[in-house]
């Protein structure tokens, strides 16, 4: 087994530890989505599928409310993580030319992740900073009153 | 700590915790006088918003900063630096109170921390140029804020003030006092009375009568019932519920405790955005103390009443605040509502029957026990009573939380509190209920809001999001934004909003690119008016509202896109032109940077756009040093 | 309860808890409906309220009603007809259309499809909305099964159907707005999924977007392979409904008119699958006998549904040595024309096409399973069409279905008992094997061969049968949630029967996937179960052990039933699989 197996099958352990835990599991779905993405930051096939296993439910259920809610993603995220908001006080500020402007500045669109793996880019709504629109959250800090031409010289700091 | 045995011994706790906040009470002369208070030394208290906003703009950052430097200074025993809630004028924090002389510092950066400590604390010289100046007459403003002037807070009543973290300062505020008095005073009878009484209608939007849900789900008879407290927010540009959570959690506890009482139920969930870290925390310390002091788990208060409290988080979708929905996210599901009837009040959570109350309608229960329905029922207007809290956001120059009585106008809320438009451009519109809503005209900024009055002019009320937008705004590129929302958002169970949501914004799309034709604002306004009569939620049944308002109060600019392919926000990038004017002086920068190359012009000459080949990316414009080139 | 309601100016009174379309249709008012589906005997209930074709105006309510789902309530005012009603039924049904592709003329389900029915009668000409339409990948993986998402109109029924009758769960919702779709887990092909291939989901699902692998053609091609001597056999539940596609009554026995087309359509030989079921019976009873004397396990469960054995290869990989190791009529009936029926006709097997009309899809998939076969290039079955597929070909040949004369079966494999046609209904395989363990095992003679407790649409039948002064106990199950309740109670060591019968299908085959679709009348089942129990009651032989053609077969070639020859040809195993 490579070593890479053994610190996948630690994560596993992990949250099979966490899933026998609970005191309802079938309920208990999302709870352990939420769970399993925080050990492998994303919820690839093998990891809905030993969910299904380990809950005893059709794994069509699990991949069904995985698709449903799109805090859970299938896809690997890059090493940063950058989020513009798209609620309607940032958009009536100018969400959209920071979003252009990260579109093109990693030439992504919003979901995708840089080909070197470094940043994926997303779109969320309202991270309760109204008062800074528009705001562009990277790795969960958030800048807020942003100008697109500001989005370059932030995101330096994190090459 | 031993749990509270009695609302006696609860009390005594209030006048022992007392000392911890009376300072920063407006009524300071009250001095305690029993003896059992716990020691405090502190003479100042400086309170720095710990709301998700001003944490945003590194207020923990003061905070450490504060404490180290007081620590330095040999001060940490006398001064106390406290995190608390969202102020509500997020638009100009960082915010730092200091009590006891009742000073709001604005925009205060870590930066400033030693001035204030050794101007303010030490020297008792205020700061100036952190003070707020009041636009009109560039007055510098130490406290008295026309922001809060107008503002009534029933709901926000302690955020800004206490805690969060620290339950004694909550029981010294008369927290859980409601509890104490229901458990050991009151017939659930007498406290559904009361709350019918007062009038209170849900604050998440659907404006149904707590008092009435309540009373249909004590009369569902089964051997499990449940609470659930709606904190999924998912309003887009809306943070009234999560600063309730951050600023003021047992409030909320303690109402959910009281409605598990009235209808017998031993167990209650809180719904919340995973998105909300900050929420989550500040309610799970809350939870953690409220059973330290058993004022939640078993035998609460030494009565027969048991209740505890769980946390369920959501998963980025606004559905599930839809209660039926939200019912299928805790219990493992993919968040789709389902038909009603039946309701939750009779088949809610496992079946069982469930009452779903909004955060923002728990935390006004504590207050409505404590000072009686009439008090309640004397605010606001006929029909709506007490108040509303609304996240006042967009072009506006006070963004922020602002909490108002019912019956207050627009015009009040957007100009006297929040300070009018950004830039003094015009006033276009306001947006409530956010994508449910609508977008009302300036023609009605007089229009004393309640629930009615707004669903009268084909808004809602919503959750409370408000949104201001100016001349800038296109009406026809709103109704596109929010649309664009709702198909993200639909859940996909039903024609009318699957397939139906997707039309509308396909056909808004056209429009704002300069392709519709007037047959298609035909089709857009039949299809509307039948997605809200088929929808099987309230996210389809609203959805159109942004469409139907914007076509009847600016149906002029639907046909502007139309007729005459023009966006008079120039916010429509097909519908807009670039130009360069005299202004030019032939810098080339503009051209140099076209992604198009369409810009032709030699140096030192004026520069000209060949507009077939221009794609309206803007760079142009962004890029000109001399306000050259224009949109038309 | 009752309740007192006004429907379109008709005073109407139901029992509390109807909803406004049973209260409607109890007054002859129709209203049309897509998503929704009431099968009460399956315990399927799609209520789930998602395709709004069937709104309806309630007086004082804000908007308008989904009558398939709206309870009524004292005093409601009802109206089905009004213009703000249609428009909006029309709307709905424009909208699912304008993301639809509108290719009827090729389609599955041409002439049989709700979807294409409605718009028919609501008369849509045009489609008002027009924009993008959703572009899935069609799955023609496996055998039996054909999914093309892209006329899914997300009523749901599959996944109501797979997940809470079948509780297999192949289906979900997948993904938000637009882009939802019922698929199974990660967009997999069905053949790498839990499928049974019963094929449930697409006999409820009112749409081309489910149904069956179409392998009408590649009968044609054999048919006219002048080297090929192309065998067919029928099985019992086909007769009982093949009428109805030429406009029979549901349940009347066609079984004359059926062998004379079969004729007609160039099939050599025509033969009987009741006749291998005699010989299952055979198998299986002996197999029984021998569990009982030896002290084998028990319960022993019938073998002869295929959905109903990849299901418990899936979902019960530790039980199993349990099921019976028979192969399925069909199978057996295969194995035995090509080597007995080869032998005797001095044909080469490798020259014989044996194909099988059954009222299943799972046969399908059955037939392409490598170990049913002597050599893997050799299967025991070639082809398997549906009855669906055999009533296309009667059609597509021109033959005039209704004025056939009625012939008999080819023999020797065309000889059966009455107790080999009710195979065709759920209870109907046990009963046959008690007619002859009976016999067997107490060597007396049954008397009365009706196990009525063993008959009608429960979802769980019991009975105690007692043998020898010991009380056998009976067991059926039809739908393969009863089975799982069943095997459960197996495997926590609680379950008390001795004998079990278990079908995948509610009903049985008369249900199967392959069947003339049902379109939510459930009497059509029952019809078909009665023309079963009926021709039983008209065959004067009843009891499997009884029909000399098999008996012959035992005699000539296999020896004994369950000898080591019968074992070598008629029985199988069965692989632990996963659970995906
Ligand atoms: C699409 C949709 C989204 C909703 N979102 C919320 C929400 O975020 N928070 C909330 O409290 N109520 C929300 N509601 C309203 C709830 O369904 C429910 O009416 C409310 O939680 C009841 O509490 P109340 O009576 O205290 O208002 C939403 C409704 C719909 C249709
Ligand atoms: S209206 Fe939209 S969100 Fe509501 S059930 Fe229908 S598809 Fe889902
Ligand atoms: S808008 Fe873009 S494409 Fe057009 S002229 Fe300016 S820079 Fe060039
Ligand atoms: S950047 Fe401005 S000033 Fe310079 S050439 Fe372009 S239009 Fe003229
Ligand atoms: S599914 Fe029905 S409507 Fe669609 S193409 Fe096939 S027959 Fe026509
Ligand atoms: S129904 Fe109409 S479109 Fe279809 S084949 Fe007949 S005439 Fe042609
Ligand atoms: S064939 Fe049966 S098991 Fe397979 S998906 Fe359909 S209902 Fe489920
Ligand atoms: S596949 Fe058929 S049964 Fe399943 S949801 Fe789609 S249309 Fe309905
Ligand atoms: S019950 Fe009959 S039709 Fe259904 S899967 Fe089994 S064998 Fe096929
Ligand atoms: S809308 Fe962007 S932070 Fe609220
Ligand atoms: S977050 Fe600090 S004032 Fe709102
Ligand atoms: S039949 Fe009623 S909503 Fe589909």
């Amino acid at each position: 087994m490579s070593c890479k197996n053994v610190i996948v099958e630690e994560k596993f352990s992990e949250l099979e530890h966490f899933i026998d835990e609970l005191p309802d599991k079938q309920g208990d779905l999302i709870a352990v989505l939420h769970k399993a993405q925080e050990i492998f930051g994303y919820l690839p096939e093998e990891v809905q599928l030993r969910i299904a296993d380990k809950l005893d439910v059709p794994s069509a259920k699990v991949s069904g409310v995985v698709s449903f809610y799109s805090f859970f993603t299938m896809k690997p995220r890059g090493k940063h993580v950058v989020n513009v908001c798209t609620g309607t006080a940032c958009y009536v500020r100018g969400a959209e030319k920071l979003l252009n402007e990260l579109n093109k500045h990693f030439a992504i669109k919003p979901g995708e992740t840089t080909k070197d793996g470094e940043f994926t880019l997303d779109a969320l709504r309202c991270v309760g900073a109204c008062g800074l629109a528009p705001v562009m959250i990277v790795d969960g800090k958030v800048y807020g009153r942003l100008k697109p031409e500001q989005v370059k010289g932030i995101l330096a700091n994190y090459r | 700590m031993s749990k509270i045995a009695s609302l006696n011994e609860l009390s005594k706790l209030k006048n022992k915790f007392g000392p911890l906040i009376q300072i920063r009470q407006e009524n300071e002369k009250t001095i305690i006088t029993n003896t059992d208070v716990i020691d405090n030394s502190f003479k100042i208290h400086v309170l720095a918003c710990g709301g998700t906003g001003c944490q945003s703009s590194e207020s923990e950052l003061i905070v450490r900063v504060f404490q180290r430097e007081l620590e330095k200074r040999g001060l940490a025993n006398q001064v106390k630096v406290i995190t608390t809630g969202c102020f509500g004028f997020c638009e100009q924090g960082p915010i730092l109170k200091i009590h006891p002389d009742n000073v709001f510092y604005i925009q205060v950066s870590s930066k400033d921390v030693e001035e204030i400590i050794d101007e303010h604390l030490i020297k008792g010289q205020v700061v100036e140029r952190l003070l707020y100046v009041e636009p009109i007459h560039q007055e510098k403003l130490k406290t008295d804020l026309p922001f809060y002037n107008r503002q009534l807070r029933i709901a926000l009543r302690n955020c800004g003030l206490i805690a969060p973290e620290d339950i004694r300062e909550y029981i010294a505020l008369d927290g859980y006092q409601a509890l104490g008095q229901v458990l050991t005073e009151h017939k659930p009878e007498d406290i559904i009375d009361t709350i019918k009484k007062s009038g209170l209608r849900g604050r998440g939007g659907g404006g149904f009568p707590t008092g009435v849900k309540w009373e249909l789900t004590r009369k569902s008879a089964a051997d499990q019932k449940f609470i659930v407290c709606n904190a999924d927010e998912g309003d887009p540009g809306a943070f009234m519920d999560r600063s309730i959570l951050e600023g003021d959690p047992h409030s909320v506890l303690e109402a959910m405790a009281i409605a598990g009482y009235v209808i017998g139920a031993s167990k209650g969930y809180v719904y919340i955005r995973a998105e909300y870290p900050l929420a989550i925390k500040r309610l799970q310390i809350a939870i953690k103390e409220a059973r330290e002091y058993g004022l939640l788990g078993g035998s609460i208060l030494g009565s027969e009443f048991s209740f505890d409290v769980e946390l369920k988080y959501g998963a980025g979708a606004f559905v599930c605040g839809e209660e039926t929905a939200l019912i299928h996210s805790i219990e493992g599901k993919r968040g789709e509502p389902t038909v009603k009837p039946p309701f939750p009040a009779e088949n809610g959570l496992w079946g069982k029957p469930t009452s779903v109350n909004n955060v923002e309608t728990f935390a006004n229960i504590p207050p409505i026990i404590l000072k009686g329905a009439d008090w309640f029922a004397n605010i606001g207007t006929e029909k709506s009573k007490g108040t509303k809290v609304f996240a006042l956001a967009g072009k506006v120059n006070n963004v922020g939380l602002v909490e108002v009585p019912m019956g207050t106008t627009l015009r009040e809320i957007i100009f006297d509190i929040g300070g009018g438009t950004k830039e003094n451009k015009r006033f276009k519109s306001a947006q409530t209920g956010g994508p449910s809503g609508g977008c009302i005209p300036a023609h009605y900024l007089d229009i004393p809001i309640d629930y009615e009055s707004l669903a009268s002019i084909g808004s809602m009320m919503g959750s409370g999001g408000l949104i201001v937008m100016d001349e800038d705004d296109c009406m026809v590129n709103v109704a596109k934004f929010f649309l664009e929302f709702t198909v993200d958002e639909s859940c996909g169970r039903c024609t009318a909003c699957r397939v139906g949501t997707k039309r509308l914004h396909e056909i808004l799309t056209k429009i704002t690119e300069g392709k519709g034709t007037l047959e298609d604002l035909d089709k857009l306004e039949r299809l509307a008016l039948i997605i809200k009569d088929t929808s099987l939620c309230g996210l389809g049944q609203s959805a159109p509202n942004p469409i139907l308002s914007t076509l009847e109060y600016f149906r002029d600019e639907y046909l502007a896109h139309i007729l005459d392919k023009k966006c008079s926000a120039k916010v429509c990038s097909n519908l807009v032109e670039y130009d360069i004017t005299d202004l030019c002086c032939g810098c080339t920068l503009c051209a140099r940077n076209c992604p198009q190359n369409c810009i032709s012009g030699s140096p030192r000459n004026k520069h000209v756009i060949d507009n077939n080949r221009c794609i309206k990316c803007g760079v142009c414009l962004d890029n000109c040093r001399f306000d050259a080139v224009i949109r038309k | 309860m009752t309740i007192n309601l006004t429907i379109n100016d008709m005073s109407v009174t139901v029992p509390e808890g109807t909803t406004i379309l049973d209260a409607a249709r109890s007054v002859n008012i129709s209203i049309p409906t897509l998503c929704y589906l009431n099968l009460h005997e399956m315990k399927l209930n799609n209520k789930i309220s998602s395709c709004r074709v069937c709104m309806v105006e309630v007086e004082g309510r804000r908007n308008l009603a989904p009558s398939c789902s709206t309870p009524v309530f004292e005093g409601m005012v009802v109206k089905t007809e009004t213009h703000r009603a249609i428009e909006a039924r029309r709307t709905m049904l424009e909208l699912l259309l304008s993301d639809h592709p509108k290719s009827c003329l090729t389609c599955a389900k041409n002439l049989d499809c709700e979807l294409q029915k409605l718009a028919a009668e609501l008369g849509i000409r045009e489609i008002s909305f027009e924009g993008e339409e959703s572009s899935y990948q069609k799955d023609a993986s496996s055998f039996s099964i054909v999914r093309d998402p892209n006329k899914c109109i997300m009523c749901r029924r599959c996944e109501t159907m797979c997940s809470d009758v079948q509780t297999v769960g192949v289906y979900s919702a997948s993904g938000r707005g637009f882009q939802t779709v019922v698929k199974p887990a990660f967009d997999r092909p069905l053949i790498k999924t839990s499928c049974t291939f019963c094929g449930q989901c697409l006999a409820v699902c009112p749409t081309g977007a489910l149904t069956e692998v179409d392998h009408v053609g590649k009968v044609w091609r054999e048919l006219n392979n002048p080297k090929k001597t192309v065998i067919v056999q029928t099985a019992p539940a086909v007769r009982v409904a093949l009428g109805e596609l030429f406009g029979a009554d549901p349940g009347t026995l066609v079984t004359g008119k059926m062998v004379s087309a079969l004729r007609r359509l160039g099939f050599d030989m025509v033969f009987d699958t009741d006749f291998a079921a005699d010989l299952t019976i055979m198998e299986e009873a002996s197999e029984f006998a021998h569990r009982l004397e030896h002290g084998g396990r028990l319960p022993i469960l019938t073998s002869c549904c295929p959905g109903w054995v990849k299901f418990f290869e899936h979902q019960f990989p530790d039980l199993l040595d349990i099921p019976s190791s028979c192969k399925s009529p069909h199978e057996m009936f295969g194995v035995v024309a090509k080597t007995f029926l080869a032998n005797k006709m001095g044909l080469d097997p490798k020259n014989m096409v044996v194909v099988s009309i059954m009222p299943c899809v799972a046969k399908k998939y059955e037939a392409a399973r490598p170990e049913l076969g002597q050599k893997p290039e050799m299967p025991d079955v070639d082809i398997v069409i549906t009855t669906r597929e055999l009533g296309r070909m009667i059609h597509e040949a021109g033959i005039d279905f209704n004025s056939l004369p009625e012939e008999d079966f080819d023999r020797p494999l065309g000889e059966s008992s009455g107790a080999s046609v009710i195979f065709g209904t759920t209870g109907g395989v046990i009963e046959a094997a008690l007619r002859t363990a009976y016999e067997w095992l107490t060597g007396e003679t049954l008397e009365k061969v009706d196990f009525e407790s063993l008959r009608g649409m429960e979802g769980v039948k019991e009975a105690v049968i007692p043998i020898n002064g010991h009380n056998l106990r009976i067991a059926v199950a039809h739908g393969l949630g009863n089975a799982r309740k069943i095997l459960e109670s197996i495997r926590a060591g609680e379950c008390q029967y001795d004998a079990i019968e278990i079908m995948a299908c509610p009903g049985g085959c008369i249900g199967g996937g392959g069947q003339p679709y049902h379109h939510g009348n459930l009497e059509i089942l029952t019809a078909r179960a009665a023309g079963l129990y009926k021709e039983d009651r008209s065959k004067h032989i009843r009891k499997s052990h009884e029909n000399p053609e098999v008996l012959a077969l035992y005699d000539e070639f296999l020896g004994e039933p369950y000898s080591e020859m019968a074992h070598k040809l008629l029985h199988t195993s069965y692989t632990a699989r996963k659970r995906l």
